[in-house]
């Protein structure tokens, strides 16, 4: 039996969800416990997301 | 029968979304050949908004007779094929009929130009390849006529404001109060944190136009003009090139050493380090190119599936849920536009620190 694409795709976004959320829980914990540093912390963040999100995409692409 | 479709009515209000799918399923069982159209024609729609194109068209719909109108500007097609060949893309009328240049003749399939002869013929191989020469086209297209049209904005806008600066004695007036502070921030929160104070200022032209040139192909990506510059993977791959130059120009020593010869590592780990971080150099600017281009295409391809959804659905729950979602997505991506200017030019400026670093041993 073939397994349809479509789940391929479902995977990806459980996958890149996992990532991001996983990457905005830390930043979350990190200003908790140093907000003063909240600047730094967030460019940081955007940076992570921003390479989980990348191979996210370029595997929907491939789909 | 109208107290079915009532209660159904009623049940889609208490469960919007399951509601809205069954009412969805009566109507293809009441016209089924419609809704499979409707389908066709929305992916036809959506690949084409996506694609660069040969004319700038604000919209098209079908006459009585079934013929198609269009409603934009035809622009200038300037191929090279032996010799300088010139025409307006109004002679393809959409691919619909053959361009004729002298003797030659030019046909437009699939968003392509080919060359053929007066039958306008197109030969395949076995996989359905097209057979016919392709002559080099540098024609102005409409993502063309969008990256001119952003830089002669972009040359206005920041020259006067430059020149602002002179008259008024280093106080910015009119837009100029909007841009100076972002400005600002690229230089303070992007070059020099990631590049340092030393040598910040050479790069800081560069990424200056590189996040004003992705924002604004971006923003105007948003409009209904329905361009798509920076999710077509040409723009975004000449973008990257440009950093990728930069930064193995500018390398200093240390950048080429670190990644020949990894310091602070075991002998026969440099040897295995090398070919890693030499790809490593190929992978970085790859990554840029992919990211800017997967991000706006998905954010544009997201949109137009949730306006196209209105057709689909045909009822006002449906309609009114898939119109409240393109708006949310709309504001989510005027963030998006802004958001990946700024992950291009940190993730540069933080390429070109690496190219400067010096080590304090």
């Amino acid at each position: 039996m073939e397994i349809p694409a479509i789940v391929g795709g479902g995977l990806i976004v459980i996958g890149v969800g996992i990532g991001v959320g996983g990457i905005g829980r830390g930043a979350m914990e990190a200003i908790g416990r140093q907000p003063e540093a909240y600047g730094k912390i967030q460019t940081a963040m955007l940076i992570g997301i921003a390479f989980v999100e990348g191979i996210g995409f370029a595997a929907m692409f491939v789909l | 029968m109208l107290s079915i479709s009532k209660k159904k009515y009623f049940l889609s209000l208490v469960f919007i979304l399951f509601g809205a799918f069954s009412i969805r399923a009566q109507d293809k069982k009441e016209n089924s050949t419609n809704t499979g159209n409707t389908k066709s024609e929305i992916k036809e729609y959506i690949n084409h908004h996506v694609l660069d194109s040969y004319d700038f068209d604000l919209l098209s719909y079908t006459k009585a007779d079934e013929s198609k109108v269009y409603v934009g500007v035809p622009l200038p097609i300037i191929l090279w094929d032996g010799g300088l060949v010139i025409f307006s893309s109004s002679n393809f009328n959409h691919g619909e009929s053959l361009a004729q240049f002298g003797e030659k003749y030019y046909k437009l399939y699939h968003g392509k130009i080919y060359k053929t002869d007066s039958s306008g013929k197109i030969s395949y191989d076995i996989k359905q390849h097209v057979l016919n020469k392709a002559p080099l086209d540098f024609s102005i297209t409409k993502g063309v006529v969008s990256i001119i049209f952003v830089s002669i904005i972009m040359f206005v806008l920041f020259r006067n404001l430059a020149n602002s600066y002179k008259k008024n004695g280093m106080i910015a007036n009119g837009l100029g109060r909007f841009f100076e502070p972002i400005v600002l921030y690229v230089r303070d929160e992007i070059a020099i944190p990631n590049i340092g104070i030393k040598y910040y200022k050479r790069y800081m032209s560069y990424l200056l136009t590189l996040f004003f040139f992705i924002w604004f192909c971006n923003m105007i990506g948003l409009t209904p003009l329905g361009i798509n510059v920076t999710g077509n993977i040409a723009v975004t791959f000449c973008l990257a090139l440009l950093t990728f130059i930069i930064t193995n120009v500018t390398g200093k020593k240390e950048y080429w050493k670190h990644i020949f010869w990894a310091p602070g590592v075991p002998l026969p780990m440099k040897f295995l380090l090398a070919p890693i971080e030499l790809l490593g150099v190929l992978i970085k600017p790859f990554s840029l190119m992919i990211r800017l281009y997967a991000n706006i295409s998905a954010g544009h391809i997201v949109m137009m599936t949730l306006i196209s959804m209105i057709f689909i659905f045909r009822n006002w729950v449906g309609s009114s849920m898939s119109f409240m979602l393109a708006f949310f997505i709309s504001i989510i991506e005027i963030l998006v536009a802004l958001l990946q200017a700024y992950i291009f030019t940190i993730l540069s400026a933080l390429y070109f620190g690496f190219a400067v670093e010096e080590q304090d041993h």
